[in-house]
């Protein structure tokens, strides 16, 4: 009767992740945070340890990062990436000067060693796309000037993540300086080639797999995705490096098509993932990290507010759209995850998992209230040194919608309507 | 009007009125629209931002169309002709009738130009096409004959 208790297993956690699920939208919050906190309640010393599911909830974790890189790659077409690198690499060079520098120095300090120096940076590097761009969403910021800006220091992040996840796989397996170069050399190799003949070939893949009936096109995509995934890890790429490159080479109709069908199993096998992170950590060893997490996440919500600003100051935006950039970008969260649980599977450091836990709450937290509240405090902070009134003096409570506390312009009425 | 690539979420098309307003329309890639007003006292930041389904954006489009009549109308030409795409319903009279069988030039005047079934287009159908419930008919006539069409198309 092992199936059955596996069931049971699987299902009470499934139904588990709806219900929480159903409370952040409620919240308007993202469910990242309470999927973390629900692996710890079942993991190892928590309140209901699992056995049966164990198994298929790490495979399913597998699979849930894959699908995750393989939408990011779906997102962007080869030229989105190759155009941004090219304008817009400073900025990227900035971002990731401020914020993973933070993240490695501190790893250091806590005297963890080269290795989880390296994964911590990542960790404090890479800001959640899928928050910030739901955040600008439910803030009606998507048409702000400031809006390109932040999706290309994303973008950025994103592409960085091609190279630097095979480096992490290197170094986590151990392997010395040559074979760890080769492995490097062949990640580079592909995604360059992937790109290049993604941007020139686009179209000729895309008619590969298209099809038009739904049900052989999720066939054909997810196969090639996990095959290709596959092939990356045993050549230790990195499996979620091979589905990001799947999700670039695929452009058009077919990545419209494979978004819709792929949205659903992602948000699924996403959702076991973070609960297999949380699984994997005692939520004994939490309390202990809970300090020098949270004065990272503050320092490293600074840099990135100071990251946000300089880019849109290059950008050529106003003050207040830099301060709104800086900190919509605040956000961490999937990938951050992504990285840790990396580093978790191959067992360094053992308090790196509870201290990505509890940095990544605290900012997946943090992340939508900096976005919201950076510019008005900052408005409130220049307004005490200038004799120039603010406009948006007062915080207004998180109740009144954006559009409420927006002050109406001179030729509107007060509901801000022409 | 310009355009600016939004990696991941669509694009963007900026527009600056002769009264220096900017508004911007964003197109999702999902096929839905967000219409952005911006303040006058931050001009990098919305002020309204509208978020419209495909068919709330239609309608929308309808309605600024500087030559509007109707909502069905295609063109107006300055010779008394309209233009107008006329839906036969799913329980129209006519499902499964010849076009021949309406008698619409006759009766009206009008041509029918062609017939818009789903993703097609059937240019100058004869009077021996059959129509369908769901088929959308471009007429061309006088605006009386046009009207008169449509009422024995409405025919259920």
């Amino acid at each position: 009767m092992h199936s059955a208790l596996f069931l049971i297993e699987f299902g009470a956690i499934i139904l588990g992740l709806g219900l929480l699920g159903r409370l952040a939208g409620r919240f308007r919050f993202s469910p990242i945070p309470l999927y973390l906190l629900a692996g710890l309640a079942f993991g190892t010393g928590g309140l209901l340890p699992m056995g049966a599911s164990e198994e298929f909830v790490a495979i399913g974790a597998e699979i849930g990062v894959i699908l995750l890189l393989l939408m990011l790659g779906l997102e962007y077409t080869a030229t989105d990436l190759v155009s941004n690198l090219k304008t817009q690499y400073p900025a990227g060079l900035v971002d990731f000067t401020l914020n993973a520098v933070p993240g490695a120095v501190a790893a250091l300090l806590m005297g963890w060693g080269p290795v989880a120096a390296v994964v911590l940076a990542g960790v404090t590097w890479i800001s959640s796309s899928g928050v910030i761009a739901k955040v600008m969403g439910d803030l009606g910021r998507l048409g702000n000037r400031e809006t390109p800006v932040i999706l290309s220091v994303l973008v950025l992040e994103d592409l960085a993540m091609a190279v630097y996840l095979p480096i992490i796989t290197a170094l986590l397996a151990g392997v010395g300086l040559a074979a760890g170069s080769l492995t490097l050399a062949i990640a580079l190799g592909v995604a360059g080639a992937v790109l290049f003949v993604a941007v020139r070939y686009g179209r000729l893949i895309s008619r590969f797999v298209s099809s038009d009936d739904p049900e052989k096109l999720l066939l054909v995509v997810l196969g090639l995705t996990l095959l290709v995934a596959g092939i990356a890890q045993q050549l230790q790429v990195s499996a979620a490096v091979g589905a990001f490159l799947v999700g670039i080479a695929l452009s058009g109709e077919v990545a419209e098509g494979t978004h819709t069908l792929l949205s659903p199993l992602r948000d699924l096998f996403a959702a076991v993932f973070f609960v297999f992170f949380g699984l994997h950590t005692d939520p004994a060893s939490i309390p202990p990290v809970l300090l020098p997490a949270l004065a990272l996440a503050l320092v490293t919500a600074g840099t990135k507010i100071a990251t946000g600003y300089w880019a849109a100051k290059r950008a050529g935006v106003g003050v207040k759209g830099r301060w709104r950039a800086g900190g919509t970008l605040v956000a961490r969260g999937e990938f951050s995850i992504v990285i840790a649980g990396l580093a978790v599977t191959a067992g360094i450091e053992p308090a790196l998992g509870p201290l990505a836990t509890a940095y990544v709450l605290i900012l997946v937290v943090i992340g939508p209230l900096t976005a919201r509240y950076t510019e008005p405090l900052a408005a409130r902070f220049r307004g005490r040194r200038t004799v120039k009134t603010p406009l948006l003096a007062a915080v207004p409570s998180p109740a009144r919608s954006p559009e409420a506390v927006a002050e109406p312009a001179p030729d509107q009425d007060p509901a801000g309507r022409p | 009007m310009s355009a600016t690539p939004l990696p991941g979420i669509g694009v963007q098309y900026d527009l600056t009125t002769r009264e220096r307003r900017h508004l911007s329309v964003i197109a999702h890639r999902d096929g839905t629209r967000t219409v952005n007003l911006y303040r006058a006292d931050d001009p990098d930041a919305c002020a309204q931002s509208l978020h419209l389904s495909g068919a709330e954006a239609t309608s929308l489009i309808d309605a600024l169309m500087p030559a509007h009549h109707s909502p069905n109308l295609l063109h107006t030409t300055d010779l008394g002709l309209v233009a107008e795409r006329i839906e036969l319903s799913a329980h129209s009279y006519w499902n499964g009738r010849l076009l021949g069988e309406t008698r619409m030039r006759t009766e009206t005047g009008v041509s029918i130009v062609a017939v818009l079934r789903r993703a097609e287009a059937r240019p100058s159908p004869a009077p021996d096409f059959r129509l369908a419930g769901g088929d959308t008919l471009i007429v061309i006539g006088t605006r009386e004959g046009v009207d008169a069409a449509a009422s024995i198309l409405g025919r259920e």
